[in-house]
């Protein structure tokens, strides 16, 4: 049952930077080559070239019906091998095995002409993406069907919406019907329903007509939904081929910037009076933290110096992954006074206790802000702490969908103190 | 099937099956054209007509050069049998050698063989051809002077012409690629090739340059075409006509070779 349909062996692709700001002009790679041969002549050193490769001796093997993810951060390289696949350059070092019809969306509407009408872009733009004239225009009204663009068929795409100008492309390449479908990113287009809609469309080629899709994409979501297994790239190499739940986990991990300290991450306002000088949570002053239960409370210390007068009070917030935020803890705000300091000028430590609420397994991002509530923030520090949680469940989602700020998260109450220090 | 630095041998083939896409391109730079023009297809006609009359006045009026077997009056028509393999050659190098650059947003995201892009050009330059062809039919009417059988042969000539351009075509449209340079280049050498060519005047008028003027691939196109179309009235010069197939498949063979060396890192570069 397991065919290969795509096979990768040690694949590498070479780009070679200048470091001399060389626009290509004969005249500079004429001085340059003159430059080249004194040099060479007087035998002093070669011209500089880096070398950077995009991509470093990656193999893998995707098997007829599978639809695989490639995840990776900006920079991984997944362009780049999608590029490679899709022939549009040529590798530096290895070889691929492509059995079947390659089609290849690298963007949405390659080719569409602004002056030519929407009816003219669909032939245009089938015939690049490799389809011939007769199955463009026996699939002609699926596609004018599924763009919903029926009545500006016949006006020029320059003036169609930017949303309907992708709604045209995107179902013109959802129309193609290759053994191996290769698409990047371009599920970031379109509205949220129609996002749903190329989605749907995607899944249903690649399950019920049994083809091959590559798929590259941040939203995680998409990826879950649609992949049967993942590659995971980063600086170039394959670092995992496999399911898709650990993929993801794995690509978060990689996802997260490990600058060390936690205090690094600290931004103050201009003119603050006041600087943190030290960030422990839990007694760690580092800026990952794995949490075995999230019914673990957090110790939050800081040591402060401060140079002039001032009122003073932390706010917490927790996010998800992606920044999103989830949950705020100001007991300043809420309690009014009680949590708000009269500093001094002079070195002072805080201590706050932080509790969590039940969180399912996954990454969470921790950010403080001391503040004076209502009116100035004088230090944050976003994305302050990583939080890997293993949670008591092992389930993959998102907790607060519905209720954005869950009673858990909050200070304990009197917990925010905070002395000079002498 | 993909391999690092190995000439993709399926690529003639490859070429074949996006013979539709050849077409398309054409075609739809010859819709975009005139898109937004008031004259419209008129501009293919109006150029080739006016410089029809200036030609005619400053080579046959102003210099009073001989029109090669016919009479005075019908200088315009030994204007135009070379003003149209001319503009036949000047706009398919011109838009060959912009192709590329032209279409990049294709050539960085989408695989077809490339070759496909020059080609597209041709085919609007043939176009062109096709209607300057007009032209001519309503010169020959005028003057009620019809082509007779040695038309035949103009197919012959318009291919020699359009496999002369491609050869430059695709030298220059690779180069553009890497040095943008050949692109201030290019119109230079059609404003100068026109008089380095027998555009205004018959190539009878310069007997001691024949042989050196002959390497000019064009001069074997521009003769072929009087030949065929002025009943013969431009006799053949066979070193000539030799001298531009040579020239014109030495031209061909080198800008494929190193338009398929360089194609496989176009994408990388433009």
């Amino acid at each position: 049952m397991a065919e290969p349909v795509i096979t990768v062996e040690s694949l590498g692709k070479r780009y070679l930077l200048d470091h001399a700001p060389s626009h290509d002009t004969l005249r500079d790679t004429l001085t340059h080559g003159v430059r080249g041969l004194v040099r060479r002549l007087t035998r002093r050193e070669a011209a500089v070239r880096e070398e950077f490769w995009a991509l470093r001796d990656v193999s893998f093997t995707i098997n007829r019906g599978e639809v695989v993810g490639i995840i990776g951060r900006n920079g991984a390289g997944k362009s780049t091998l999608l590029k490679v696949l899709s022939r549009v350059t040529e590798p530096t070092t290895g070889r691929i095995r492509l059995r079947g019809r390659v089609a290849s969306l690298l963007e949405v509407g390659t080719g569409f002409h602004p002056e030519l009408s929407g009816r003219e872009n669909i032939f245009l733009n089938g015939a690049i993406l490799g389809m011939s004239r007769a199955e463009i225009r026996r699939k002609f009204d699926e596609i004018v069907a599924f763009a919903e663009v029926e009545r500006f068929l016949d006006t020029p795409v320059k003036h169609y919406s930017s949303g309907m100008y992708v709604r045209l492309a995107f179902s013109v390449a959802a129309h193609l019907e290759p053994e191996i479908l290769i698409v990047d990113e371009v599920l970031a287009v379109g509205d949220a329903a129609f996002q749903k809609k190329c989605l749907g469309k995607m899944g249903e080629v690649a399950r019920s007509e049994g083809r091959t899709v590559l798929f590259v994409s941040h939203n995680t979501s998409a990826v879950q939904n649609l992949c049967t297994r993942l590659l995971l790239l980063s600086n170039g190499e394959l670092t995992f081929a496999g399911g898709v739940a650990e993929g993801l986990l794995r690509y978060l991990d990689t996802g997260v910037h490990t600058s060390g300290r936690a205090l690094d991450h600290q931004v103050p306002a201009a003119g603050a009076p006041l600087r943190c000088l030290a960030l422990t949570v839990n007694g760690r002053a580092e800026d990952q933290l794995d949490l075995p239960d999230t019914r673990d409370s957090l110790a939050i210390e800081m040591l402060l110096e401060v140079t002039a007068p001032c009122r003073v009070s932390l706010e917490s917030f927790l996010s998800d992954h992606y920044g999103s935020r989830l949950a705020f803890a100001s007991p300043g705000h809420e309690a009014g006074n009680a949590h708000v300091h009269d500093l001094a000028p002079g070195r002072h430590r805080l201590r706050a206790q932080l509790m969590l609420p039940q969180l399912l397994r996954g990454h969470y991002q921790l950010e403080f802000a001391l503040v004076q509530p209502f009116l100035a923030k004088f230090v944050s520090f976003p994305a302050a702490i990583q939080l890997s949680v293993d949670g008591t469940g092992t389930t993959w989602g998102r907790l607060f969908e519905q209720a954005p700020s869950p009673p858990g998260f909050q200070l304990l109450h009197g917990t925010v103190a905070i002395e000079p220090v002498t | 099937m993909l391999e690092a630095g190995r000439a993709d041998v399926h690529y003639w083939h490859d070429l074949w099956r996006y013979r539709e896409l050849l077409g398309f391109l054409a075609w739809r730079d010859i819709m975009v054209r005139y898109k937004q023009t008031v004259l419209g297809a008129a501009w293919a006609l109006l150029q080739p007509a006016i410089t029809l009359v200036v030609f005619t006045f400053v080579f046959g009026r102003l210099a009073k050069m001989p029109a090669g077997g016919l009479t005075p009056e019908q200088y315009p028509l030994l204007v135009m049998a070379g003003l149209l393999p001319w503009q036949l050659f000047a706009n398919a190098l011109s838009s060959a050698s912009g192709s590329l650059v032209s279409n990049t947003h294709l050539i960085s995201k989408v695989y077809f063989p490339r070759l496909v892009v020059p080609l597209s050009a041709l085919a609007v330059a043939l176009i062109d051809f096709l209607i300057v062809g007009l032209l001519y039919l309503g010169l020959c009417a005028w003057w009620s002077f019809w082509p007779d059988w040695r038309v035949l042969l103009l197919p012959l000539f318009t291919l020699l012409g359009l496999l002369a351009a491609l050869g430059a075509g695709l030298w220059l449209t690779a180069l553009t690629v890497r040095f943008r340079d050949f692109r201030f280049i290019v119109p230079f050498l059609l404003q100068v090739g026109v008089f380095l060519s027998p555009v205004g005047f018959s190539t009878s008028n310069v007997p001691s340059w024949r042989f050196l003027f002959s390497f000019n691939p064009m001069v074997a196109v521009i003769d072929g075409f009087r030949w065929c179309l002025l009943h013969g009235a431009q006799p053949f010069y066979v070193p000539g006509l030799l001298i531009g197939l040579g020239v014109t498949a030495a031209l061909l063979v080198s800008g494929l070779w190193y338009f398929r060396r360089t194609e496989r890192s176009f994408a990388d570069v433009i």
